[in-house]
């Protein structure tokens, strides 16, 4: 994908429905680009980065060939959706009551 | 002494008695001197001529005892006695015998006056015998050595004050005297020595270096860990194989990490992100997910709402409206074509143009998947209306598209640079009108791609993709019949028909209908050049879609812009089925799970289900899907594996619709009875139904007992 791509569709998550925002956070859980503010955006990071992290670990210590792709976390306001990478963890979050 | 004094300083007195003895003392004087001095001594002091210094003068304290001169002359007598003066002579003991007190006859008249302890102890005690002991030495009771030692101990006693020497001379004099007695050390003899050095003072001397730099590293193992570090490590032994086999692959190693480094090194890590794979996969799953969430109502009712209301109903069923697909530069376009992938079946491509003939714009078609109902996946832009397109049955990347001035181009989907592979050019066989239908044909002799397009020109041509070419070759001309009523000319123009559609057959591939504009069917084979096997005069107006069906090698279906959906036999020139809907029918589509089931979509916005199996003469569906009126829906085609229809529009617009359960139902099995399954048991299926409605004998009668509104007889002309 081109840079331009990325970011058409970083958009396009931001500006749908219920959409409160985005996250993108790189191995060292170090915010690369994101549409919170700054310190919520940290803490995210951090939290959702040791998790991710402790999620992967359960789900490949089962079975090691198998491979964590993507959860999410639905709470009474809003839900969290995490897709780690090898590279990078997109963490998005969205309202749970979307009209 | 007050003499010499009192002779300095005062006057010499004249002497009284004439004896120059005034100058002894007092207590010199005799004593009578002095008696006699003193009797006048009542009297005044002046009388003591001898006395008159004041020196010599007797100082008689005040509470003197005065005693007179016989007093003075008497004598006292004293005697000595042992008494102690001070012990008391009457000391009472109480004697418990006697029980009252007693004297004691006699008292202790010891007085000590002075006590010392001395720290000599006799040689011969015990205390003395044990020191001896003590010190090593041998005592020795003769007489000699006692005679010696007390000699030997004098001296030393004399000699302890004098210093060193003495120690020498100490075992010296003892060695000489016996060599058994042992120096005894004791206040005389033994001095101690010591010295104390001096002490170094102590300083601490501290330096503090700078820390090195620390890094805190820790890590957990666990089984996925070691999996993964065996895993590299095999990758790298089957890499290190590699490279012995083939030099090549490691300069593709350089040219690429060299192309990382100037990557690294030129973004940042909003670029690097962008670039690389992962982000895009993880971005495409956010996007889905979050779709997946706001259609959550319409994802669950995908997978798992069945209309109840079936069960009650046995000949109707429902359509379900689910996801709308939509696009914003295609909101001017209609939708003229849809094509599922072969490979996945949640991929579809839609193809964009224009059906009218004033008006023709660009064109493009997109590629949606269901899982992100909001964009489209991929999006291809193209120059004039995309009229139809087709997924590659073997290859789900390669997709074929005939344009609305044509040309015909084949794309490859995963591509990033939205440009065909190949195109038709003016040169190379492009058609002169628009294109209606291609189709992917299995490969050629020599394993090259081809497909079949047909355009209004009146040609079928067969492209063939030869390397990086794409060679044309004109299979069919659909020529017109001319009428026979036509006056000889010299020039017999051959006038072509315009072909708007056409299908093969989907066992027998080389045989393949034809729909033109005329309204009439035409079978023609790919061997076949200038022959048609055979032409039905199916309709008064153009045909929009031919279909064979999916299980029955012999039945079709057409419709056409009369209003009219009609099922054939390809034995028979007189259809089967025919249903009147009410409005120009787009496009119809048979059901890949039953030989029975068909839809069709209609101007009039609206999708009609039939099931032969159920109904041969009503729709079991009848049902408006689009949004506004006066909408045409322009195509329509079910899923291989779901069990959802998409039907496209004139407004740029795919709605999805789920069918109701009895829509899709197999027949019922009687118990005992082997039911074949697949093709068979469907063509049995639909033979059976054939059987009932035709008379085998008589092909050209077609009586239809029950009329009903939606069917029209079909008057039988051959």
């Amino acid at each position: 994908m081109t840079q331009a791509e990325v970011d058409d569709t970083l958009k396009r998550i931001q500006e749908h429905k219920g959409v409160h925002g985005f996250l993108i956070i790189n191995n060292d859980g170090i915010p690369i680009r994101t549409s919170l503010d700054t310190a919520l955006s940290q803490q995210y990071a951090a939290l959702i980065k040791s998790l991710s992290d402790k999620a992967r670990s359960t789900i490949r210590d089962i079975d090691p060939t198998n491979e964590l792709v993507f959860f999410r976390m639905r709470t009474k306001k809003h839900e969290v959706l995490v897709a780690p990478e090898k590279e990078y963890t997109m963490i998005v979050l969205q309202a749970t009551d979307v009209l | 002494m007050p003499n010499k004094g009192g002779v300095e300083k005062k006057p010499v007195q004249p002497v009284i008695n004439g004896s120059v003895a005034a100058q002894r003392r007092i207590s010199q004087l005799p004593r009578n001197s002095i008696m006699g001095n003193f009797r006048d001594d009542e009297q005044d002091f002046g009388n003591m001529p001898d006395l008159s210094d004041e020196a010599l003068r007797p100082v008689r304290p005040d509470d003197q005892l005065k005693l007179t001169e016989a007093e003075l002359n008497e004598e006292h007598t004293r005697i000595l006695t042992a008494r102690n003066p001070q012990a008391a002579e009457n000391i009472v003991r109480y004697s418990y015998k006697d029980r009252l007190f007693k004297p004691i006859p006699h008292v202790d008249q010891l007085a000590v006056h002075f006590q010392l302890d001395g720290n000599l102890i006799l040689r011969d005690s015990d205390e003395g015998r044990r020191q001896v002991a003590r010190d090593g030495g041998e005592y020795t009771i003769e007489e000699e050595d006692e005679a010696s030692t007390p000699e030997a101990e004098s001296t030393e006693e004399k000699t302890t004050q004098d210093g060193e020497d003495e120690d020498d001379e100490k075992p010296v004099e003892s060695s000489a005297t016996n060599g058994k007695t042992k120096k005894l050390t004791n206040q005389f003899n033994f001095s101690e020595r010591a010295s104390q050095t001096y002490n170094n003072p102590c300083r601490d001397r501290e330096t503090f270096v700078e820390q090195t730099p620390r890094a805190v590293f820790s890590d957990n193992v666990s089984q996925w860990a070691i999996f993964d570090a065996y895993n590299e490590d095999f990758d790298l032994q089957q890499k290190a194989k590699e490279k012995e086999n083939k030099k090549s692959s490691t300069k593709k190693d350089d040219d690429r990490k060299k192309k990382f480094v100037a990557t690294d090194l030129s973004g940042d890590d909003m670029a690097k992100f962008a670039r690389s794979k992962s982000a895009s996969i993880s971005l495409k799953i956010i996007e889905r997910m979050i779709n997946q969430n706001t259609f959550d109502d319409i994802a669950q009712d995908f997978k798992y709402w069945e209309d109840a209301a079936d069960e009650y109903r046995e000949q109707e069923g429902s359509l379900l409206p689910l996801w709308i697909f939509q696009y914003d530069l295609t909101k001017k376009l209609a939708c003229t074509n849809l094509a599922w992938n072969s490979q996945y079946s949640d991929l579809f491509a839609v193809a964009f143009g224009s059906y009218d003939f004033l008006k023709q714009t660009r064109g493009m078609f997109l590629v949606y998947s269901l899982k992100n109902p909001s964009f489209p996946e991929y999006i291809f832009q193209t120059e004039s209306g995309v009229m139809c397109l087709d997924f590659h049955h073997h290859h789900p990347n390669l997709l074929c598209c005939g344009f609305y001035d044509g040309s015909v181009a084949v794309y490859n989907v995963a591509d990033e640079q939205k440009r065909p592979k190949y195109q038709s050019t003016a040169r190379n066989g492009k058609h002169t009108d628009p294109v209606w239908q291609v189709r992917w044909q299995k490969d050629d002799l020599d394993g090259n791609l081809n497909f079949y397009s047909i355009s209004s020109d009146g040609r079928v041509v067969c492209w063939t993709l030869v390397k990086s070419d794409l060679m044309y070759a004109d299979i069919v001309q659909l020529k017109l019949e001319k009428p026979a009523t036509e006056p000889n000319e010299t020039l017999p123009l051959a006038t072509l028909g315009c072909g708007t559609c056409f299908d093969f057959n989907k066992q027998q591939d080389y045989l393949f209908i034809v729909g033109t504009e005329e309204g009439k069917i035409h079978k023609c084979s790919k061997s076949y050049n200038n022959q048609f096997l055979d032409t039905f005069d199916a309709h008064h107006m153009a045909i929009y879609a031919v279909r064979w069906n999916t299980f029955h090698p012999k039945i079709f279906l057409s419709c056409s812009a009369d209003w009219t959906v009609k099922v054939w036999d390809i034995n028979y020139k007189v259809p089967l089925f025919t249903y009147d809907l009410g409005s120009a029918v787009g496009d119809i589509a048979w059901a890949p799970y039953s030989s029975t089931v068909f839809a069709a979509c209609t101007a009039d916005g609206k999708v009609f289900v039939f099931d032969l199996n159920v109904n041969k003469y009503e729709p079991l569906t009848e049902q408006i899907v689009v949004q506004k009126k006066r909408t045409k829906l322009t195509h329509i085609t079910f899923n291989r594996n779901h069990p959802i229809i998409l039907a496209g529009d004139d407004r740029g617009n795919v709605i999805s619709l789920k069918l109701s359960p009895n829509l899709r139902k197999k027949p019922k099995v009687k118990k005992g009875q082997d039911v074949a399954e697949g093709t068979e048991g469907e063509s049995v299926k639909l033979d059976k139904i054939l059987a009932l409605i035709r008379d085998p004998d008589d092909v050209k009668s077609k009586g239809v007992p029950t009329q009903q509104t939606s069917t029209t007889p079909i008057p039988t002309t051959n």
